[in-house]
């Protein structure tokens, strides 16, 4: 049947079943291929999108429970300028990359809740988010590089120390 | 884009398949079959608005050679990295050479031979300068894409002098002049990964992301047990789903490395294939692998290693060694079978017709990906085109093609474009398992505290002499070579479940098992951990056999090993009651690693790691620092999570486990820092997807000895009580 749900700031309307979840709604009706696939059970994180800003699971979420706005890796920013994405960049993140999407949103919505969170603050937000290729330090790293940013206490400028040597 | 064509001007460097270079060139492209032509054969094409797009030619699967490789041209090419843009190559051996990702050969493989061809292009476009000018080539300089002539002050870019280059005879490879690395701008410089912009944006990267048009989507139901056969499926009833095109019975073969027999459903989208799957019933027959299981295999290895095995080395007199020991520790090791779990499940897209077959592959390896393609849908090599797109993790299970292979079976008999996606369950059952193995172990020191003897009897799995993938021991792998009386014996179990290679193969449980129990040994005389391994590599250098193979540089492994005592303060510091230090040390894919964990375990088994230390050596330049460093800091996370609590259980034949709730990987806030250091020594470069990550595994074991005095002999650690805390 048809819904209409607002994603990235513009209503859309597909047909779909009820119990199809919203990942999927993204990824093969909308053309939103931003948000990933890697468990289907609530247990990766990588199909992490926003809900009315609260960070949740698309793989999860029926369309049919869809209520609100959804904010996508693709709606994060205008110009993929969010302090998190400038951050993930400056720090240079990635490995493979297929979580990072995931992590990013979920690291956006720490941010507007708690601007400066500690490092425990973060672990606790972060770890529902699994990484195969293990960036958790860089990803703790840039989690404060992007706070600093969105404070402007830092720039977004790659480097500054070599990472690993303390 | 046509309209661009003619505009642009091309400077080709090409790889012939024979192995050596040859450079290429022409003024400007005609027609597609040239401009297919170039853009297939070029590692390099100057744009006239002077953009430098370097193309990078193995599959990129989260190592960062789709960044690091192309650094290797651009610093010969002597351009700005800024004005760099680097492109995916497609799948061509008779350009490209051996495209895949494997064995940290990236590098090793790649070093000399893309810097050379970043020298040679600059080289072409000096002369060209020069020739224009009227001037001796050897008095021109090149900085940031632009040729110099200091004495007359002129100057020209790049892009001006592609035409003119073109007209250059290439200079000879062997010989062309490379920068010296003091002078580097780019080769040892942090650089972030090409992708990030894309990735940070979500846009369309990854195999799962690939849209061609009039595609539809596909899921495969494989027998759970390994090589089971469809005898009949309720196809009537999927066909008349919501949104499901086509479904039907791939009959597949018996190799467990090609085209396995399931029942495949192609629909709109994927959940609707998904949804229909739900509604499949398949009767199978599953075949004799149904009668395997783990517990089967402990209890057999326990029995075959009461008996004689194939000795595979003998050195001394490993019996009387032994008997003349004053400290001797027998013990029996073993660890479980490992998926790879990719974050991106396996997948593939495909669109066939007229015979011809074009691929969209997550692969690390596409050419045997090609080869099995054509032989199983019965076409020509050369009437199959494959696309690298970016690897969602790799890790070793993308060297195999069996999503490719379904997917073009899939494509071809539904007859129309497909994608075909895994769930999370199919990818963790139906993978090629990093395999179990047991080993039985005795040891002995003598007075001195020196370690004399050492006898294997491992139990692997295979046939007759051979084992299956993934599954062997060399005999000349350490310890061996270091101790004067040793003994290596194996024997082997029959295995239908797939094995293949797990990111550092072999070499993740090996040093496991030895460097747990040379520790075991260290304590039984009551000698240092490090200090007895100091010992046991002595005072050699370079280990070979007579043949000149197998060779293993003491010096440089004693160099590491020093380097990580130094740092972590190995001996230095008192550490609180429930904390202690581990070391391990390997040498693997041209790496020497040694590594030092603190952990602390609680009394009702909670495991903290407090910090890690890493040296390592592979060799005299590191190329791109900030991906060094992540894939060390990775690798070393990636092996605590195998230690920890992976598993994959054999059941009747099938994997018990299916999902990341039951294969657990390691998560944010059990990772502990990592501070790496790296030796920078004389020899050439090489990779470092791989090396770092066996010695974690041990140097964590042998700290929860010393915090706890629990000897780990078998993974994962999650058997033996310990968790997380």
């Amino acid at each position: 049947m048809p819904y209409a749900i607002k994603v990235n700031g513009t209503v859309r309307t597909v047909e779909a079943p009820a119990d199809m979840p919203l990942l999927w709604v993204l990824r093969d009706l909308l053309d939103l291929p931003g948000t990933k696939y890697g468990c289907g059970i609530g247990q990766c994180g990588a199909c992490t999108v926003h809900l009315k800003g609260t960070p949740i699971r698309s793989c999860s979420l029926p369309i049919s429970e869809v209520s609100g706005e959804v904010t996508t890796i693709e709606g994060l920013s205008a110009a993929a300028n969010h302090p998190v994405q400038q951050a993930w960049q400056a720090v240079d993140v990635p490995q493979c990359g297929y979580c990072q999407a995931g992590q990013i949103m979920t690291a956006a919505a720490l941010l507007t809740k708690t601007p400066k969170p500690t490092d425990a603050q973060i672990d606790a937000a972060m770890s529902g988010n699994l990484c195969r290729c293990a960036t958790y330090l860089r990803i703790r790293e840039a989690i404060h590089r992007a706070s600093a940013i969105a404070t402007g206490a830092a720039s977004a400028a790659p480097g500054g120390r070599s990472r690993g040597e303390e | 884009m046509t309209a661009t064509l003619s505009r642009r001007t091309f400077l080709e460097v090409t790889a012939l398949a024979g192995g050596g270079l040859l450079l290429g060139s022409r003024a400007s492209a005609t027609g597609r079959g040239r401009r297919a032509a170039a853009l297939a054969n070029a590692y390099i094409r100057i744009e006239p608005t002077g953009a430098i797009v370097i193309v990078a030619k193995n599959p990129e699967i989260g190592q960062g050679v789709k960044t690091s490789l192309p650094q290797l041209i651009a610093e010969e090419l002597d351009v700005e990295w800024g004005q760099v843009t680097v492109e995916q190559a497609i799948a061509d051996q008779s350009k490209y050479g051996r495209q895949f990702a494997g064995g940290s050969t990236a590098t090793p493989m790649n070093y000399d031979e893309l810097r050379r061809v970043g020298a040679a292009a600059r080289q072409m476009l000096v002369a060209a300068a020069a020739g224009a000018w009227g001037v001796p080539a050897s008095e021109c300089e090149t900085a940031k894409g632009v040729v110099h002539h200091r004495a007359s002050g002129r100057s020209s870019p790049y892009r001006e002098l592609t035409a003119a280059a073109a007209a250059v005879p290439p200079p000879d490879l062997k010989t062309v002049p490379l920068k010296d690395p003091k002078n580097f701008t780019i080769i040892g410089k942090p650089i972030g990964g090409v992708d990030n912009p894309s990735i940070v944006s979500g846009k369309r990267l990854f195999g799962i992301d690939v849209k061609v048009p009039g595609m539809a989507f596909a899921v495969f139901e494989k027998c759970p047990v390994f090589g089971g056969k469809v005898i009949s499926a309720n196809l009537e009833e999927i066909k008349v789903l919501p949104g499901v095109r086509s479904a039907f019975v791939v009959p597949g073969g018996t190799n467990l490395s090609g085209l396995l027999p399931g029942v495949a459903i192609v629909a709109d989208h994927w959940w609707a294939a998904q949804s229909a799957r739900e509604k499949l019933r398949v009767q199978w027959d599953e075949g004799s692998t149904a009668a395997q299981s783990s517990v089967a295999f402990a209890a057999r290895a326990k029995e075959l290693a009461t008996g004689t095995g194939r000795v595979l080395r003998h050195d001394g007199d490993p019996d009387g060694a032994l008997a003349g020991a004053k400290h001797v520790v027998e013990a029996a090791y073993q660890y479980p079978f490992l998926a790879h779990a990719p974050l991106e499940p396996q997948n593939c897209t495909a669109a066939f017709g007229n015979g011809k077959l074009e691929i969209w592959a997550p692969t690390q390896n596409p050419q045997p990906g090609r080869e099995l393609c054509a032989r199983t849908l019965g076409i020509a090599e050369s009437d199959i085109t494959i696309h690298l797109t970016r690897s969602g993790g790799g890790f070793g299970r993308r060297l195999a093609n069996d999503y490719m292979v379904e997917a073009a079976w899939i494509a071809k008999e539904a007859g129309m474009p497909v994608k075909l996606l895994w769930t999370r369950e199919d990818d963790i059952r139906h993978d090629f398992y990093r395999p179990a193995g047991f080993h039985f172990l005795k040891g002995g020191v003598d007075a001195n505290g020196a370690l004399v003897a050492w006898k294997n009897h491992f139990v692997s799995f295979g046939e007759g002499d051979r084992f299956v993938a993934s599954a062997g021991l060399a005999g000349a792998e350490f310890p061996a070579r270091f101790i004067p009386n040793y003994h290596l014996e194996s024997s082997v179990m029959p295995l239908g479940v797939p094995t293949g290679f797990l990111r550092a193969p072999g070499s993740n449980a090996l040093a496991f098992v030895f460097h747990s129990f040379l520790d075991e040994l260290a304590v039984a005389a009551g000698r240092d951990p490090v200090q007895f391994r100091l010992d046991l590599l002595g005072t050699r250098g370079m280990v070979i056999d007579p043949d000149g193979a197998n060779g293993y540089d003491a010096a440089r492994m004693r160099g590491v090993l020093e380097l990580v005592a130094e740092k972590s303060g190995w001996g230095k510091r008192t550490l609180p009651k429930g904390s202690g230090l581990g070391v391990g040390f390997h040498y693997s894919h041209r790496g020497y690693f040694a590594e030092v964990v603190e952990a602390s375990v609680t009394t009702n088994g909670r495991v903290s790691i407090a910090k890690v230390w890493v040296a390592g050596d592979v060799g005299s330049q590191i190329i791109n620092p900030s991906g060094a460093i992540n894939q060390v800091q990775g690798s070393v996370l990636d092996g605590f999570s195998e230690a920890m609590a992976q598993e994959i259980t054999i059941e009747a034949g099938r994997a018990a486990e299916s999902n990341f709730n039951d294969f657990p990987l390691i998560r944010m806030r059990n990772s502990p820092p990592v501070e790496v250091h790296f030796k920078i020594t004389g020899y050439p470069p090489t990779g470092l997807g791989e090396p770092a990550l066996p010695p974690a595994v041990p140097a964590l074991c042998n700290a929860i000895f010393a915090a706890s005095g629990k000897r780990i002999r078998s993974l994962p650690l999650s058997h033996h009580g310990l968790r997380w805390a």
